[in-house]
């Protein structure tokens, strides 16, 4: 199962046989790409962890280290910085849960119900990818002037009372997890519409055949088939909003809703701090592998790729 | 179009192994050329990866592959002069069918392409559909496109990997005969895959019978029919009454042998016999067997078994099959002709069975009665 | 030949006729559902991209934040504002090199894996899998680290490797499931009729993946030229838009910003739009015929 299957272009996928047997030609066609992945994928990743060891030059400038092996330096800044960790995975859980909530109807408004429309479902697919080309920066930037306090929608939900007085929608952790959901809506939808695309009719007319209703139709034959995809949007929405910090930063405000990119970003940039920066960024790192390899060996479906 | 003759093909000591796994065995094959060979068996026999190292796009772990007297042993496929109908046909389904047509001819620079595509569309009866695209064809008229695709190269072998397969019944024996027709036509070398046994005989003029990597045995249709050497090739070609039993007389002035079946004297002719002493499975044909109600008595030189009792009546137009119960022996199946209109003898009836000695044959007592059985699960 | 005769411009999902459901009202409410649900969302999803466009013909000055009154000012001068159409244009020209580059890798790498067996197979799985699993501000505090450990000047180059890198996984992914799909015996059939493997690869093969191909090169070049976060790590003082945008959103975003974020969105959903267009057209002929 593909997490992402192209932009559209989700058709039925049958196994090949790999009975060929194996030729030199193709360490050719590995070679670059696998030696492209390590020079600029697996070094770096150990410059990370060669630089979260790192401590400061005695006596020398702000933002001089020299090569040593603190493992103190993760104890500080987990002691420091645990609030933000937590709750980065706490945002991006419930960013989860609300594109998965949103995301699985329109998937399957585009996929089953547009069934047959080719037209219509090219044109809704555009609509979700579309976005992406129109930068999530100014998107995200137009929420915050969307929900700004002296914006027409807190004006009006203030009217309605829907808003008690003085209450605000962005610099709130509700417009941190709004935003991350909206941001990474698109990587739920297409996973979860590939493989209910690829979900063969008869099978839900055979749930009906034998007596089964159409909710419980959907829960017992649709949904449990359209679990790759699900479980391929989940992580594909999941991990980058546990590392973004455009929307805390561009919605939030940096007292209850900083998340550990941010403080990754400042430590960088800011403070010249890179054995802090380096060293919650391996811990992130790891969390998230810990994360995803339990949730997948749970979800059952550890052929994701 | 001009007519070739096709080449002759050598497979050599071939054996081909996969892992642990053998897939073809110490194999010999020699094809005449100009000759429509078989290479009959059930999935798994080794019998398409015997075809795919003819074809190169195979190499076999040990001996040799030799095409019109030239070893090609470890040439890749291109460099072959042999070409494959493939079970999927694997028409490019980019390119119209004219296109794949005229594919082996433009990569050998070919002149004259226009011309000869369409002379092998028209030979397969497609020369209007050259504009259109694989997908638009029914399964038939892909399947002739796969055909004209490789008879227009004009190969030295044509290899053809069960290619009607895909097709339903009708129009597999409608594709059967138009084989036959552009063999006859084009007089090339086919070497044809199937696990059809029914295909394998109506077309080809020498059928090899694989099992387990190794051929069991090879000859002409009938000559297989009428004596099969094992319990597969008697089993796996039509089917075989068999029943085990041991040899108690030599070869008399007929040079026939005294066979206990269940108690029972059977005559076995000696030449038709692998083994002349000791256990042996006694076997004939269903459509061989006459059935005796009581009061009916065997003619001269007539084997006879039974009594037993009816356990099966089907009618099948042509036929009546029945299945008879012998005690001590086994089950005997029996084609009788509907000469007189339907079945003459009801379920349950008490009867002997009785056919001519010199329709019997006679296999290798070690075998298993039911090797080579129509499996209802096996085949696709 | 059929001529497109339903009109394209539908933009509220409909939910198809069945004629069924109106024999069992029960299904009505579910049936309702779901579209009005869907067109909720997909107003959720448009909502700032027509905020976006509608901005952009705002009389707003420099810092954009409130209706003023419409203009085509910031169209009539797009590069207007300072630096903002050079920041579009590295951003395009980042964008085309590191699709180049990762759809090359990332196509040999996807048939190699589908159809070459061999011993570390998992572990070059696991390398590709794992840049798609680990969070970008990882991946640009981990380059970041590298290039100051090795010194290199950041710039061009910089981000075009890094982009490169988290591009290859997705290009993999999405060749793999074309791969995966494509029947050996096209390629075996090729090489039959004395196809080269050479040949076989430019005649028969990519041709058929190229549709995975253009999708593969698709997302990536919407995964570069969007990219925000591992572009701030590995840039230096190298502008892409993205990054021109975050760093102009403490002043106030110039309307010429919002002229090429509409720009983009528009170009996207033409070419998409005619794309699909032109594929049903020959769909419907194809049937036809």
């Amino acid at each position: 199962m593909s997490l992402l299957t192209g932009l559209g272009a989700g058709g039925a996928v049958t196994a090949a046989p790999t009975r060929r047997p194996p030729s030199r030609a193709y360490w050719w066609l590995l070679l670059p790409g696998l030696v492209y992945l390590a020079l600029f994928f697996v070094v770096p990743v150990g410059a990370l962890l060669g630089t979260s060891l790192y401590v400061p030059v005695p006596g020398g400038d702000v933002g001089q280290y020299q090569p040593a092996f603190a493992v103190g330096n993760y104890a500080d800044a987990l002691a420091q910085f645990w609030p933000q960790l937590v709750r980065s995975f706490v945002f991006a859980f419930l960013a989860t849960v609300v594109t998965l909530v949103v995301g699985y109807p329109v998937a399957y408004a585009i996929a089953v119900r547009a069934r047959g429309r080719p037209v219509l479902q090219g044109l809704l697919l555009v609509l979700v990818v579309a976005p992406f080309f129109t930068s999530f920066i100014l998107r995200t930037i137009a929420w915050r002037q969307i929900l700004a306090d002296d914006g027409f929608v807190v004006a009006s939900l203030q009217w309605l009372h829907l808003l008690p007085e003085g209450a605000r929608l962005t610099a709130t952790p509700f417009a941190v997890v709004c935003g991350l959901a909206y941001n990474f809506l698109p990587f739920m939808i297409l996973p979860i519409y590939a493989s209910l695309e690829r979900l063969d009719p008869r099978l839900v007319e055979a749930g009906a055949d034998l007596y089964a209703s159409p909710m419980t139709t959907f829960r017992t034959v649709t949904f449990p088939l359209s679990l790759p995809g699900v479980v391929g949007g989940t992580l594909l929405v999941f991990i980058p909003a546990s590392g973004d910090y455009v929307n805390s930063s561009l919605l939030g405000n940096n007292t209850n809703t900083a998340m550990i990119g941010q403080v990754v970003d400042a430590r960088f940039f800011r403070l010249l701090d890179y054995p802090t920066a380096a060293s919650l960024s391996v811990v992130l790192m790891l969390a998230i592998l810990l994360l995803v390899a339990a949730y997948v060996r749970r979800a059952g479906t550890e052929e994701l790729l | 179009m001009s007519v070739a003759q096709g080449a002759a093909l050598q497979v050599e000591r071939v054996t081909k192994a996969f892992g642990g796994f053998t897939a073809v065995d110490d194999l010999d094959l020699e094809v005449p050329s100009g000759s429509f060979f078989a290479l009959l068996g059930p999935s798994g026999c080794g019998k398409t990866t015997t075809l795919r190292m003819v074809a190169g796009l195979e190499q076999p772990t040990a001996g040799s592959i030799t095409i019109g007297g030239r070893d090609v042993t470890g040439t890749r496929a291109h460099q072959r002069p042999v070409n494959t109908v493939f079970q999927s046909y694997a028409l490019f389904p980019h390119l119209t069918v004219g296109e794949n047509v005229a594919f082996g001819l433009r990569r050998r620079r070919e002149r004259d392409v226009d011309r000869r595509v369409a002379e092998a569309l028209e030979l397969v009866e497609l020369g209007h559909v050259a504009d259109r695209r694989p997908a638009q064809l029914s399964g038939g008229q892909q399947q002739r496109v796969a055909l004209a695709r490789a008879v227009v190269n004009r190969p030295a072998l044509l290899l053809l990997d069960e290619p009607l397969g895909a097709l339903d019944l009708k129009l597999r024996r409608q594709m059967q005969l138009e084989l036959k027709r552009i063999q006859d036509e084009v007089g090339l070398t086919f070497v044809h895959v199937t696990h059809d046994q029914e295909e394998a005989m109506t077309m080809a003029d020498t059928v090899a019978v694989m099992n387990h990597g190794r051929i069991e045995q090879l000859g002409a249709p009938a000559d297989l029919y009428e004596l099969p050497r094992t319990a597969f090739v008697a089993n796996f070609l039509g089917q075989s009454n068999l029943a085990p039993g041991t040899v108690v007389e030599g070869p008399d002035g007929h040079g026939l042998l005294g066979v206990d079946v269940g108690g029972s004297r059977v005559r076995l002719p000696a030449a038709r016999a692998v083994a002349a002493a000791g256990r042996v499975l006694v076997g004939v044909r269903p459509e061989k067997v006459r059935i005796l109600v009581p009061g009916q008595e065997p003619g001269p030189g007539e084997n006879v078994l039974g009594p037993g009792v009816v356990t099966d009546v089907s009618f099948a137009g042509v036929s009546t099959q029945y299945r008879v119960e012998l005690t001590g022996v086994g089950t005997f199946g029996v084609f009788a002709q509907n000469l007189l209109g339907g079945a003459t003898v009801a379920h349950g009836a008490v009867v002997r069975l009785a056919w001519s000695a010199q329709h019997t044959f006679g296999l290798s007592g070690d075998e298993d009665v039911a090797a080579g059985a129509a499996d209802l699960d096996g085949e696709p | 030949m059929t001529t497109l005769t339903r009109p394209v411009a539908t933009a509220a999902p409909h939910p198809p006729e069945r004629p069924a459901a109106r024999r069992r009202p029960r299904l009505r409410l579910g049936d309702a559902l779901v579209p009005v649900f869907a067109a909720l969302a997909f107003l959720y999803l448009l909502v700032p991209i027509a905020y976006t466009v509608a901005f952009s013909f705002n009389d707003g000055g420099k810092t954009n934040l409130v209706w003023r009154g419409f203009t085509l000012d910031a169209w009539r001068n797009p590069c207007g504002a300072p630096q903002v159409c050079q920041a579009f244009v590295n951003s395009l020209q980042v964008g085309v090199v590191s699709t180049l580059l990762a759809t090359a890798l990332g196509t040999l790498l996807a048939i190699a894996l589908v159809r070459f067996t061999f011993r570390g197979r998992t572990l070059a799985n696991l390398l590709i899998f794992l840049p798609m699993s680990t969070p970008e501000v990882v991946l640009g505090a981990a380059l970041l680290a590298q290039f100051l450990t090795v010194r290199v000047p950041l710039g061009f180059w910089t981000v075009v490797a890094a982009h490169v890198m988290f591009c290859v996984s997705f290009v993999v992914v999405t060749v793999k499931a074309r791969v995966a799909g494509l029947d050996p015996a096209l390629e075996e059939a090729g090489a039959d009729l004395y196809g080269s493997p050479w040949q076989v690869f430019w005649r028969v093969t990519f041709p058929l993946l190229l549709p995975g191909i253009a999708a593969a090169a698709l997302l990536a070049f919407s995964l570069s030229f969007d990219d925000f976060i591992v572009t701030n790590f590995t840039s230096g003082s190298f502008d892409t838009f993205p990054k021109f945008v975050y760093v102009s959103a403490t002043r106030g975003i110039p309307p010429q910003a919002n002229v090429i974020g509409s720009f983009m969105f528009v170009l996207a959903l033409v070419l998409v739009l005619a794309v699909q267009v032109v594929g049903a057209a020959r769909a419907r002929r194809r049937r036809a015929a």
